[in-house]
């Protein structure tokens, strides 16, 4: 494997391997938690019947799980949702996160602490300049049976800090949108945004936050309007998500609306990609030097992130060449060997913080884009 | 390959995100565009009073001189457009490939367009009625009759939402310089081509730069025009256009359900209009608003349908730069495959007859595009559905309806050609307020005259008339 980064080739070589071997070993063990009749859940051992080999016996590494058919995200609408914890888990309180449900059947993935893990891992890699400890948040995205707000509360107290929320129906929005009913959804907009406000001028001391693309922006208005600004409220980190995530927004966002690099405005900002299914990609740090290309690297090997080719989605595409992305994963809680995710974008090499393959330019896939309401909050 | 980058109060930005544009036929690339999101556009709206002062430091008489200027340059000249230097056969070119528009029909629509801005000081006094124009300038003044008239400017820029494929329709935005109005364009992602040469046309000819905005972007650059901009512009479907509804702010353009309605009188004579239906139903390959789409005449109807049949039916698919192409493609086939479908079920009704089926295949596929050949179909009465419809092509339903019962059953008419010299019907005409233009005698729908308002006086959208008192102020007691 070739690999470029901080540090040397050869280091990174070996880093890469070693994750590669770690990869393995954990796939082998997961597999064997979800697939054993003691720990894995009635889904997965029912389907267990229905495959052409023995997953306890012939899957031995990463590359063995192309085996599985496709995870279909379909298989997660309407319950039982128990059918999804894994025994081995059997007597722990059990969350349900909800994704879609605008109209039909949401989509329902059971959690325990998946989301907690991911959370503290992702809060290593923010730089307690910019997110002090025991400051506390603001999460300005949706509410309701969302895995996105019970997270960042967590990553706030994990912080040793106190999260704020705001109440936002992203299924109403959709609504809205879908009715054309623009003025409402301007509206609906102001009362997040006014919400967001109120929190942040209240003197509660919040120095970090979630935001989406769009409410960011509208935040950022709505306090330039009444004369202040994310800096003079507080803000010095903020960690936003979006599929809207691209490189022209956030060079708007470093360069106009937060008024330049975390050492001229303050204000650090990091993008991430995820969603219910996988949890929280990181991105290498983005710089004006580098074009503000966002490049997304999983959290492996609790998941991964391949980019494959548009015709066969077993075969990953070459470094710097664009694809569908392919996610799995591999917790005790949940397992997802391979699903093609609504996304695409180009594969990027492994470096030194993340030894393994990302995704950059990730965008609607462009055969469903059309279908797709994307940045709806 | 030429490169357009957006425009932002007429600072060139270069964005980190492009869109191509492509050959209708080919799906090659012909030109990349920056685009733009929400976020900078709204940050941009927010200095939109600077495009108003800029412009207010130009005395309107100069401003429409630079006008009749950038006419004269937008239709002879080389310009800069993007990182390029377009010549006029650059942008008929680019024009054409990129909407399918044969290129004599490009080269028509510039001409529209330039004839409609170096006539605007005789245009801004007709949609004034004389109004000395730095009342609008100035907020007040006085008319000459001793009283105080003020006329309020409602936004300090005009956004527009521009179309796609109908290069003509930009004539509705620009009276807006010369009324010390900017502008933020989102130009169609198909036609970005005579936004960008209009405006470096006006700064070309001295109109200041910071009076423009172009924003070239998704859905998401037009919805921050929409909301920031006071007063906006959008062109699109009947959709759109109920969107928009009442909506002060914005002024919707849509389908226009043009007709011609031949009075009882005449309609013996119905050949000697045959010419002025003809040109209604195909000019601009029937993509315009102000295209005919349905004849209504008491007689005759199916002795007209296929007199007009005769003439348009057997025009087919030439080469956009042949002089004789009549039809432009449609740029995205799924549209013209969508067209044909609901075509096919106006046809299934009882009463409905295509009287161009002698003429072979209407929908002609190609590997990126596709054409629809003209049709013409007659309908028995304005019961059938056919009656109210509208396509992007040349199509045009000959209704069968008694003359009494016509003015109250055409429903929204954008352009109402009524052939008669029966004062009744005249008079019921004028009165009639599903008709928004009224031409009365032998007018094709398309010919507009420019010194009318069209779709409501622009005058009225951007500007309010409203009281304005002075009170000589008392001299103080101390001095």
């Amino acid at each position: 494997m070739s690999v470029v980064g901080e540090g040397s080739e050869a280091e990174i070589q070996a880093a890469a391997s070693a994750a590669r071997d770690r990869l393995n070993e954990h796939t082998l063990k997961t597999v064997h938690w979800h697939f054993s009749d003691d720990t894995g859940c009635p889904f997965w051992l029912e389907k267990k019947a229905e495959l052409n080999f023995d997953p306890l016996k012939d899957v031995k590494s990463f590359d063995d799980l192309k085996k599985f058919p496709h995870f279909e995200d379909e298989w997660l609408r309407g319950g039982p949702i128990r059918r999804w914890v894994p025994k081995g888990h059997a007597g722990k309180p059990v969350y349900v996160f909800e994704t879609g449900g605008t109209t039909g059947i949401p989509k329902s993935r059971m959690v325990i602490e998946d989301h907690w893990t991911d959370y503290e891992l992702f809060s290593d890699t923010l730089p307690d300049k910019y997110f002090p400890r025991g400051a506390n948040w603001l999460m300005l995205g949706p509410s309701g049976p969302r895995r996105l707000r019970l997270a960042v509360e967590h990553l706030a107290q994990h912080r040793d800090g106190i999260c704020f929320c705001i109440d936002l129906d992203p299924r109403w929005v959709v609504k809205l949108i879908k009715k054309g009913w623009m003025e409402h959804l301007e509206e609906y907009k102001k009362h997040c945004i006014d919400q967001a406000v109120t929190i942040l001028t209240a003197g509660h001391d919040v120095k970090c936050m979630f935001a989406t693309p769009k409410l960011l922006e509208s935040l950022s208005e709505a306090l330039e309007e009444k004369g202040t600004s994310l800096a003079e409220v507080g803000i010095t980190g903020i960690f936003s998500g979006g599929t809207e995530f691209t490189s022209q927004w956030t060079r708007f966002c470093v360069e106009e609306m937060l008024g330049g690099s975390p050492e001229e405005s303050g204000i650090y900002m990091t993008p991430t990609y995820g969603n219910t299914l996988m949890g929280l990609a990181c991105s290498k740090p983005i710089t004006a030097a580098d074009g503000y290309k966002i490049a997304y690297y999983a959290p492996q090997p609790r998941a991964v992130t391949e980019v494959v080719t548009f015709d066969d989605y077993d075969q990953v595409v070459g470094y710097g060449e664009t694809g569908r992305v392919k996610l799995y994963t591999l917790t005790d809680e949940f397992f997802v060997p391979g699903f093609m995710e609504r996304d695409e974008g180009e594969r990027e090499r492994p470096f030194q913080t993340y030894p393994w393959d990302g995704v950059s330019g990730v965008r609607p896939f462009h055969e469903l884009a059309s279908a797709t309401t994307v940045g709806v909050y | 390959m030429i490169t357009l980058h957006p425009l932002r109060w007429g600072k060139q930005y270069e964005s980190l995100e492009f869109n191509d544009v492509v050959h209708f036929d080919t799906g090659e690339p012909i030109a990349r565009i920056g685009t733009v999101g929400g976020g900078i556009v709204a940050r941009d709206m927010r200095k939109a009073h600077l495009a108003r002062e800029a412009l207010l430091e130009v005395p309107t008489d100069e401003l429409i001189a630079m006008g009749k200027k950038a006419a004269d340059l937008f239709e002879n000249a080389t310009l800069s457009v993007g990182d390029s230097q377009q010549s006029v056969d650059d942008f008929v070119h680019q024009q054409s490939a990129s909407t399918g528009l044969p290129e004599h029909m490009c080269r028509s629509n510039m001409a529209k367009n330039s004839f409609v801005l170096s006539r605007m000081d005789e245009i801004l006094q007709c949609l004034t009625r004389g109004l000395d124009l730095s009342i609008l300038s100035k907020g007040y003044g006085d008319e000459g009759r001793g009283v105080t008239v003020s006329y309020q400017a409602q936004t300090p820029v005009l956004g527009a939402i521009l179309p796609n494929n109908s290069p003509g329709v930009h004539t509705l935005w620009l009276p807006a310089v010369a009324l010390q109005i900017g502008l933020a364009l989102k130009p169609g992602s198909q036609e970005p081509w005579t936004p960008y040469r209009m405006v470096s046309a006006f700064m070309e000819a001295g109109v200041p730069a910071s009076a423009f905005g172009l924003y070239p972007g998704g859905h998401d650059a037009g919805g921050a025009i929409m909301t920031k901009a006071p007063r906006s512009m959008i062109f699109g479907s009947a959709q759109t256009v109920a969107q928009h509804s009442g909506n002060p702010r914005v002024q919707a353009h849509g389908p226009g359900f043009s007709k011609i309605l031949l009075g009882d009188d005449i309609v013996d004579d119905w050949e000697m209009y045959l010419d002025v239906m003809v040109e209604s139903v195909l000019s601009n390959s029937g993509r315009s608003c102000i295209n005919c789409s349905g004849i209504w005449a008491s007689r005759h109807t199916q002795e007209i349908a296929a007199a007009i049949a005769e003439k348009i039916g057997p025009v087919d698919v030439l080469p956009p730069a042949d002089p004789n192409a009549q039809l432009a493609a449609f740029t995205v086939p799924a549209m013209a495959t969508g067209t044909w479908s609901m075509v096919e079920q106006d046809l299934a009704e009882s009463g409905v007859t295509d009287m161009t089926s002698q003429f072979g295949e209407k929908l002609i596929e190609r590997e990126h595009c596709a054409y629809l050949r003209p049709m013409v179909v007659h309908a028995d009465s304005p019961d059938r559905a056919v009656a109210s419809k509208e396509y992007m092509f040349p199509f045009v339903s000959v209704v069968e309806c008694p003359q009494d019962e016509m003015l109250r059953r055409i429903g929204p008419t954008l352009v109402g050609t009524v052939i008669t010299s029966d004062e009744k019907l005249i008079t019921g005409a004028s009165r009639c307020v599903d008709i928004d233009r009224l031409n009365i005698g032998p007018l094709p729908t398309n010919r507009l005259n420019w010194l009318q308002p069209h779709e409501g006086n622009i005058i009225d959208f951007l500007f309010r008339n409203r009281a304005y008192q002075i009170a000589p102020m008392p001299t103080a007691a101390s001095t």
